[in-house]
């Protein structure tokens, strides 16, 4: 076994049992751990492809974003989870089913996968001298421009989003008021009694 | 040498994975978004996988493009459950039926 080979099995089976004990946790937190594994082994498999970009947003969005996110919420709401987790048991013969079938379904559809003719110049094709990163930046910032501009604007639609469904306007707490202070007067602000010694106010 | 079904097989596992763990965790809603960007990894995989095989950069790019709506996705669901779980104090799937749908 080359060390290629070694390396892709390891990151393959690190990557599915990362995703197997992602959904078969008890625990949220250590989902979330696991999550993380499955994101950065997969990160290594496509770091085999020689996509390195990718593999680096990867560990960028969804490690450094999406799982932290994830780890924030989870820890942040005060939830009973061995309640949630208690019917578990009760699912898992037609989780098992279902998934049993599905996998059975795309074993057949990519046992039957056969190459076309020529695969094998186009397998060998030379990368050139351009590399990973600046090749997409070619791709992108030229040909899919309008797409990639696109995928800003749902990036900043979810931003709104996610702040106008969690912004709470609470009404019982003491806000400041800019227009009040702006308009203040200083000469009614204040007033000056004239105290004569001995007398009181 | 390794060739595209493995990488295909381990994609499709991983997604086969993301489903188990849809009907695994039917109340946890965490786990469900869970699942959902597992099978997002997996279609990843393909993407990248047939890219580099096929020599052609454009899987890469969608990849980036599937990875942007993932993100989204997670930030748009995980406000959703923020704002569920302050009024009505649970995560439950099972009790989200205020729209009586």
């Amino acid at each position: 076994m080359t060390v290629a080979a070694f390396t892709f099995y390891a990151f393959a089976v690190t990557t599915l049992l990362g995703g197997l004990m992602t959904v078969m946790s008890r625990n949220p937190v250590h989902s979330v751990l696991w999550l993380i594994l499955a994101f950065i082994s997969s990160a290594g498999l496509f770091v085999l492809l020689g996509a390195e970009f990718v593999a680096m947003l990867l560990m960028i969005v969804y490690v450094g974003a999406v799982a932290v996110l994830f780890l924030f919420v989870v820890m942040m709401l005060d939830i009973d989870f061995a309640e949630l987790k208690a019917e578990m048991a009760r699912y898992m013969p037609l989780a098992l089913l279902i998934g049993v079938v599905i996998l059975m379904q795309l074993g057949m559809a990519f046992g039957a996968w056969d190459y076309s003719e020529g695969v094998a110049e186009r397998l060998a094709a030379p990368a050139g001298d351009v590399q990973n990163t600046a090749a997409l930046g070619q791709l992108i910032y030229d040909k899919y421009i309008m797409l990639f501009q696109l995928a800003g604007l749902i990036l900043l639609v979810a931003m709104i989003g996610a702040i106008v469904l969690t912004l709470r306007h609470r009404t019982n707490i003491k806000r400041q008021d800019i227009l009040a202070q702006m308009y203040r007067d200083p000469a009614k602000a204040m007033e000056l009694k004239d105290v004569k010694p001995g007398q009181g106010l | 040498m390794i060739g595209l079904e493995h990488y295909l097989a381990v994609a499709a596992a991983l997604f086969v994975i993301g489903i188990f763990g849809l009907f695994l965790n039917r109340k946890n809603v965490i786990i469900l978004l869970m699942s959902i960007e597992l099978m997002l990894l997996s279609v990843n995989i393909n993407f990248v996988a047939f890219s580099s095989f096929l020599g052609d950069l454009v899987g890469q790019v969608f990849t980036l493009f599937v990875l942007t709506v993932a993100a989204a996705e997670a930030a748009i669901g995980l406000a959703i459950l923020v704002c569920f779980f302050r009024n009505r104090g649970t995560i439950d799937v099972e009790d989200v039926n205020v729209m009586k749908g």
